[in-house]
């Protein structure tokens, strides 16, 4: 067991500290969150600079315990998120590059590279959440196209995406799984609907895609028709457990923001609190270790995730609803008061329990996948 | 960064897991248990042979120059197999008290008011004056309680191998709880077929594979606060662990025969250990202070 630095990711961290001193300096200043535009071309610049420098390829090619010095060293240098960039680098990419045809790769795959395209993801329906598998947006195929028809939500980035990864429903009499095929959808085609969601933050950070006839050239399709799941699972696990490294970094960083405010404001003298935070402390601590293990697990496999991902992430979104819950507890009545730190973001991290697999589906593929309990409903 | 086992510390491990089958199996465990007070000086000693005592005593003074790493794998073990004795104490009496690295000699001391094994041990260190007996609450580990004994600042080394002990228990009583809800079956299913009780153990693994990681973390840097850190995480993952497998057992779970009511009392008596829960949470708050959060 050994967690210090290789040869090779003392170069890469080193290397990279010095590009971000200097190039985080210039960048301009962040956009407003509600100024989507702008949020577009901020996170497309933020990658172009990245690509330039050689980081481009980090979230592909990079060996996994690489890629997590990455992720560390931009958060604790407060470097831009991912952002626009998110479906095409670390979903929608990974699979055209795993899935695709030469020519798909060639057309698609630079633009995403070099921060000129945004991608966004279609796949949860209003039927269609926990169960993906019964979304049922229809596609016909009609000549060389298909014709869709149905719904999408939960997609963020819609509003300025250029392409929409789909998974669509081409054999309704087949099994659930086998009738569903992958799509690249134009953003910009006729019959696209896109109505932005707020949510209980008050923020439109996600959107709902209604789909009337719109017509997808067949030559957008990867893989084969009726293969779309087995497609989008390829590449489901791809970011191999570090999908929430860089925020674990900045959570120990918030932990030490809510000490200081606690010693101000004379809440540290409360033992009980002090006791919270403590124990918060050795929760990310514990996060942190974690996210390494993962990670040398997948370094070890050549680059297949082990069964800690799901147990990082049930463990982790809970964690960050109680680090937000105990600023609440340091802030005292401010705690009602967005404009005080962190309050927006103890809104935002009640979505951590339900995205991207709630906790209780978590656990029930923990129960059956690790543990290998039987199958319940 | 590679944080995983190597093939040596994965054949420490496996090899430790054997040793204690063979010597301190189910049998021997209900044996153990119906003759409460009595330390099995032949198993002492074969653990002594092993090198259990004297791992981390560096080769030139006849030990077996392993690091905390190693250490916390075994213990580890030694808490999955629920083996009984001041290991801890012995452990760290290597090299200072004659006959500890060997096995030879059994060593305890006072700690946190407490001493385990008291009358079966041939040298208590620390101040033991007064100790009188109490009844305890773990019939595997006998109990005195030391009049005045509060705790001096406690040696990290034994609190991270508390900490690996826990994780072991967290561990063994997972495995255990799933067993069992493979195996029982109401309603015509295997009651692990609910999810009322699969979340129940998918639970107990979540908690024990991030004690898993602190704590191994820990035995790498051997830093104070990480170790601090490491024994909040693992005293979780045992004790919620351990009472959650004795709720997936139902009223089997109530009874003396089954041995699940053995880790969660051996967990408690644990956390009673090397300063407490309450010290080991303002050390990792000072640390957010102090500014090495």
């Amino acid at each position: 067991m050994d967690l210090s630095d290789t040869p090779e990711e003392e170069e890469f961290r080193a290397r990279l500290r010095e590009w971000l001193a200097k190039t985080l300096p210039g960048l301009p200043a962040e956009p407003s969150p509600d100024d989507w535009p702008g949020r577009r071309s901020y996170d497309l610049g933020w990658q172009r600079r990245l690509h330039d420098a050689g980081y481009a390829d980090v979230h592909w090619d990079a060996s996994p315990a690489i890629r997590l010095v990455f992720l560390e060293e931009t958060e604790k240098a407060g470097a831009p998120y991912v952002g626009a960039s998110f479906v095409g680098l670390l979903h929608a990419g990974p699979t055209i590059a795993a899935e695709g045809t030469d020519e798909q790769r060639a057309r698609w795959l630079p633009p995403i590279l070099r921060g000129e395209e945004v991608w966004c993801q279609g796949f949860s329906e209003p039927d269609a959440g926990s169960d993906l598998a019964a979304l049922r947006t229809r596609a016909w195929r009609d000549g060389d196209d298909y014709v869709v028809t149905g719904s999408k939500i939960w997609t963020s980035h819609a509003e300025v995406a250029d392409w929409c990864e789909l998974l669509v429903r081409t054999d309704p009499d087949a099994p659930r799984h086998r009738g569903i095929t992958w799509l690249a959808m134009p953003m910009d085609a006729p019959g696209i609907t896109v109505r932005p969601l707020r949510t209980l933050a008050g923020s439109a950070e996600f959107a709902e895609v209604f789909l009337d006839e719109v017509r997808v050239p067949a030559e957008n399709r990867v893989g084969d028709e009726n293969d779309g799941w087995r497609v989008t699972m390829v590449t489901l696990s791809f970011e191999r457990g570090t999908a929430f490294a860089g925020e674990v970094v900045a959570c120990r960083r918030v932990l030490g923001e809510l000490a200081v405010e606690a010693r101000g404001n004379g809440r540290w003298d409360d033992p009980a609190l002090r006791r919270r935070l403590g124990r918060l402390n050795a929760e990310f601590r514990a996060l942190w270790r974690l996210t390494q293990w993962n990670v040398s697990a997948a370094q070890a496999s050549g680059g297949v995730p082990g069964v800690g991902g799901s147990v990082f992430k049930l463990r982790y979104s809970h964690a960050r609803q109680e680090l937000y819950d105990a600023a609440a507890e340091v802030l005292g009545a401010g705690c009602l008061d967005l404009d005080r730190p962190w309050m927006l973001d103890r809104l935002s991290s009640l979505s951590y329990t339900i995205a991207a697999g709630t906790s209780q589906i978590q656990h029930s593929i923990i129960a059956e996948r690790i543990l290998g309990l039987p199958k319940g409903r | 960064m590679r944080f995983r086992l190597t093939d040596d510390q994965r054949a420490l491990r496996d090899g430790t897991r054997r040793l204690l089958a063979r010597r301190f199996g189910g049998e021997a465990l209900r044996r153990a248990v119906e003759s409460p007070g009595r330390l099995d000086r032949a198993l002492w000693r074969a653990l002594g042979e092993a090198g259990f005592f004297a791992l981390r005593l560096p080769e030139a003074e006849g030990g077996v120059g392993l690091g905390l790493p190693e250490a916390v794998l075994v213990f580890e073990e030694a808490g999955r197999a629920l083996l009984p004795g001041p290991l801890i104490a012995t452990h760290l009496a290597a090299g200072a008290v004659p006959g500890a690295a060997t096995g030879e000699t059994v060593v305890s001391a006072v700690d946190g008011g407490l001493v385990e094994w008291p009358a079966q041990a041939d040298v208590v260190r620390g101040d033991a004056a007064g100790a009188v007996p109490m009844r305890s609450l773990d019939p595997l580990t006998p109990l005195h309680r030391v009049p005045g004994g509060a705790a001096a600042d406690p040696d990290p080394a034994a609190v991270l191998l508390t900490a690996a002990e826990q994780l072991g228990t967290a561990a063994r009583v997972c495995e255990l709880a799933v067993q069992h809800a493979r195996a029982r079956e109401q309603f015509g299913r295997p009651v692990g077929a609910f999810q009322a009780v699969a979340h129940l153990c998918a639970g107990m693994l979540v908690r024990s594979e991030t004690a898993r990681a602190a704590v191994y973390a820990a035995a790498v840097t051997a830093d104070p606060v990480d170790i601090a850190a490491a024994r909040l995480l693992a005293d979780e993952a045992a004790v919620r662990g351990a009472r959650d497998c004795l709720q997936v057992h139902g009223g089997m779970g109530f009874t003396w025969e089954s041995e699940v009511h053995l880790h969660l009392k051996r967990a408690w008596v644990r956390t009673q250990r090397a300063g407490g829960i309450t010290e080991s949470e303002e050390a990792l708050a000072a640390a957010l202070v102090a500014g090495t959060a």
